[in-house]
């Protein structure tokens, strides 16, 4: 499976259908820009629950707060066992891989969430090995 | 029948001055012999050295102790801390630990510290080298330039053991047994408001050694360097530099693991630190 359908496909399915993740995050509403590289992904959660994932491109996406990296150092970090430096979205942000804007608060307040949500789409082991 | 295993560690409350006020510290000691006084992190406590103080080997040969800081686990702020903000600096940081080293009975101990503990044990070689028979820095860096905005870590908006847990997560190397990942995490959700964000300013501002750590007298205080390669705040390029810079010392860097070594895996953190310690101990 390539990097846009385990965003598109695999991320709301991953993230939705774990019970205690979507209980964590009961309180979390917001619409949030992952761009890979010049791919832009705007997704809705609504209660936990990511209620959509919609790719662009788009003339008018509307979103809270973004992560931006390019597409290799999403590949990276998306690896069953990431390289250092590439393994945490805060690791990336500290080596200026990724940037994050916009209004903070709803992922600062949310930082597990988002981190598990993302890496919910890692590679497996078998698959990396392949 | 359920089986029950009393560890050997014991812990106490000492009461003394510090910093010109009474103070309330949480103390826990195990072990006989060399006294090693092991330092947390930045918003942890003294659990991070549940490994260390539970491990027979390190206990026939050393008289552990590990103490909260004030503000951190059970050590209390001073009196009036509600009129405070707390910021952790160089100078009080090391007379806290000489303070309670000496109150212990601690003569000369070997110092082992982890991030801004392996900050101040830089210090203290250079400033208290005759206070200490040598230091063990984890996750050691001459200094660390803020890479998110720290002011994050302490506002009511936001839950200040879950923005705390969740900055610091991804130091903990990729394949840490799992309890001991969230154990170490599990430390880090229980800080008290801003006392994370108050020992980061002696991390990325107020300890500041870069310029001369290069006067650092091995001969007089010898300096083991051990971090992790996952760590991305205190780096291996960071370790690195202080290794080159510090003539004597002697670093390594540890593969798989973070920036909570003792914490997050300590059977593994316990393969690279025994050699140390054998030296130590041979050094006398």
């Amino acid at each position: 499976m390539n990097l846009h359908d385990r965003i598109v496909g695999m991320l709301p399915e991953n993230v939705n259908a774990d019970a205690h993740l979507v209980w964590r995050g009961r309180h979390l509403n917001t619409t949030f820009m992952l761009r890979v590289g010049e791919q832009e992904y705007v997704i809705a959660i609504r209660e936990g629950r990511i209620a959509s994932v919609t790719p662009g491109p788009s003339v008018m996406p509307e979103w809270t707060f973004s992560l931006l990296a390019d597409e290799s150092s999403w590949q990276e970090f998306w690896q069953a066992v990431p390289r250092p430096g590439f393994h945490d979205l805060f690791a990336m942000l500290k080596f200026r891989r990724l940037r994050m804007e916009g209004t903070l608060h709803p992922f600062m307040s949310n930082i597990l969430y988002f981190k598990q949500a993302l890496a919910s789409i890692r590679l497996t082991k078998e698959e990396a090995a392949q | 029948m359920s089986s029950v295993h009393v560890e050997p560690i014991l812990g106490r409350y000492l009461n003394l001055n510090l910093l010109g006020k009474p103070h309330r510290v949480y103390v826990e000691e195990a072990g006989q012999g060399t006294p090693l006084v092991c330092l947390h992190t930045a918003g942890s406590d003294t659990r991070q050295y549940r490994g260390i103080m539970n491990d027979p080997w390190v206990l026939e040969r050393f008289r552990v102790i590990s103490f909260d800081l004030p503000w951190h686990g059970k050590s209390s702020p001073p009196e009036g801390w509600q009129q405070e903000r707390y910021q952790l600096t160089s100078a009080d940081y090391a007379e806290t630990i000489l303070t309670v080293s000496a109150a212990l009975g601690a003569d000369r101990p070997l110092v082992m510290g982890c991030s801004i503990g392996g900050r101040i044990v830089l210090h203290l070689a250079l400033n208290h080298a005759d206070s200490i028979r040598g230091a063990i820095g984890l996750q050691s860096g001459a200094h660390v330039e803020p890479y998110y905005n720290l002011d994050w870590l302490h506002r009511g908006d936001v839950h200040g053991g879950e923005v705390c847990a969740g900055i610091v997560s991804g130091l903990v190397g990729p394949e840490t047994p799992e309890a001991d990942r969230w154990e170490t995490l599990w430390h880090y959700m229980q800080s008290g408001p801003g006392v994370f964000k108050g020992d980061l300013h002696f991390y990325t501002a107020d300890g500041d050694i870069r310029d001369r750590v290069a006067q650092i007298d091995t001969a007089k205080c010898p300096l083991w360097l051990l971090t992790g390669e996952y760590d991305y705040s205190c780096t291996p390029e960071d370790t690195e530099y202080l290794g080159n810079t510090i003539a004597g010392s002697k670093w390594q860097i540890m593969k798989g693991m973070g920036h909570f070594p003792m914490s997050e895996d300590p059977e593994r953190f316990m393969s690279y630190l025994r050699p140390v310690l054998e030296e130590a101990v041979e050094l006398g």
